[in-house]
């Protein structure tokens, strides 16, 4: 492997590790989001406090609800592999045309 | 860092909408601009657009024992400058706040405000003084996207201790007990974000030469960012395309 694979590698091992190792070391927890604990702690020193407007639209259960976050995220991953492709494509097209170029020149001197 | 629909006070959320409104426009206007002036930019801007969509779809465990989602909106500062990220970030919010019961329109320029607005300046200006400093661009993108994550986090936490301060010891205690919540979750998920930044732009650098260069992002003339396998066999691209004059960013 060369260095840039190893640091690939290495950078995406960081990325992980940040993320297990807290599950894997942390105090058991239920992982609460920060919003939602946001919300309680305003309740908690508010108590008299009403929220004024309620959502247009709230997902029927739980399910829905990680399903259309998976949405977004499968939205958002599908179009950055896209572009990510694109552009590599792209790359590999101008480096075989460049390299026929090359030859041709060394073949008519 | 999504405030919840209706847990803004009626003046808090209208004055942050009034705030973030013209930024959010602008970003308009600059991402109208950059497409019509280099429709070659469109692929990189989806790119800009995607990776915040993906990566605040996303929440992350931390070692606080909550979980919260990075924001993923350095990128777009970095490669086109902040105003473009001001739309972009909002477009996010939006999708979440309609489709998702998550954050909320009441709060909605609030939350523009932190993660569409803050977050990309105060990112781009990391960005900036880090790789002035240190002479390389990944460091300077680790910073920014790092920068850009947490600094939204820190923007909801004073929006927040700003609408419900402490009945004692008032705004200050607030904001101390909001980036109790927010801030020191965020801290190891905004060194994740910058490590895949770090990830994105090596791809970049490698694939996206030309455009990285015309967005000033890189220099012209072929240097050596990385240990990059190609030695840039292609010449530079004649220079006769008069369309080429753009501000130097």
């Amino acid at each position: 492997m060369t260095r840039r694979r190893w640091v690939t590698l290495a950078l995406v091992l960081g990325v992980v590790a940040l993320f297990a190792l807290p599950l894997l070391l942390g105090a058991p927890s239920d992982y609460a989001g920060t919003d939602s604990l946001a919300t309680e702690a305003i309740e908690q020193s508010n108590p008299d406090y009403v929220p004024w407007f309620d959502h247009v639209f709230s997902p029927g259960s739980t399910e829905i609800e990680s399903g259309l976050f998976a949405l977004q995220a499968a939205i958002g991953g599908g179009v950055l592999g896209y572009v990510l492709g694109r552009l590599r494509g792209r790359r590999a097209q101008r480096e075989a045309v460049a390299a026929a170029t090359s030859t041709r020149d060394d073949v008519t001197p | 860092m999504h405030i919840a629909e209706g847990f803004l006070p009626p003046a808090h959320a209208i004055g942050w909408t009034i705030a973030a409104a013209p930024f959010v426009v602008h970003g308009a206007r600059a991402v109208v601009k950059e497409v019509r002036e280099n429709p070659e930019s469109t692929l990189l801007l989806g790119a800009a657009g995607a990776f915040t969509f993906v990566l605040s779809a996303i929440k992350l465990p931390s070692v606080t024992g909550s979980s919260s989602h990075p924001t993923g909106t350095g990128v777009g500062a970095i490669l086109f400058r902040p105003p473009v990220m001001a739309l972009l970030g909002t477009v996010v919010l939006l999708f979440q706040a309609l489709l998702l019961a998550h954050g909320g329109l009441t709060t909605l320029g609030a939350n523009a405000f932190s993660m569409a607005i803050v977050g990309p300046w105060a990112g781009y200006g990391a960005y900036r003084l880090a790789r002035k400093a240190s002479g390389n661009l990944l460091v300077g993108v680790f910073a920014g996207m790092a920068v850009a994550d947490l600094a939204t986090y820190v923007t909801t936490s004073l929006q927040l201790a700003l609408a419900f301060p402490d009945a004692s010891s008032g705004f200050a205690g607030a904001a101390v007990k909001f980036l109790g919540v927010f801030a020191v979750t965020q801290v190891p998920l905004a060194i994740a974000e910058g490590l895949l930044g770090v990830l994105l732009f090596r791809v970049l650098t490698v694939n996206a030469r030309p455009e990285l260069e015309r967005l000033g992002v890189l220099e012209r003339r072929p240097v050596d960012e990385d240990d990059d396998p190609t030695p840039t066999p292609t010449p530079a691209p004649a220079p006769t395309t008069s369309t080429d004059g753009e501000v130097t960013r």
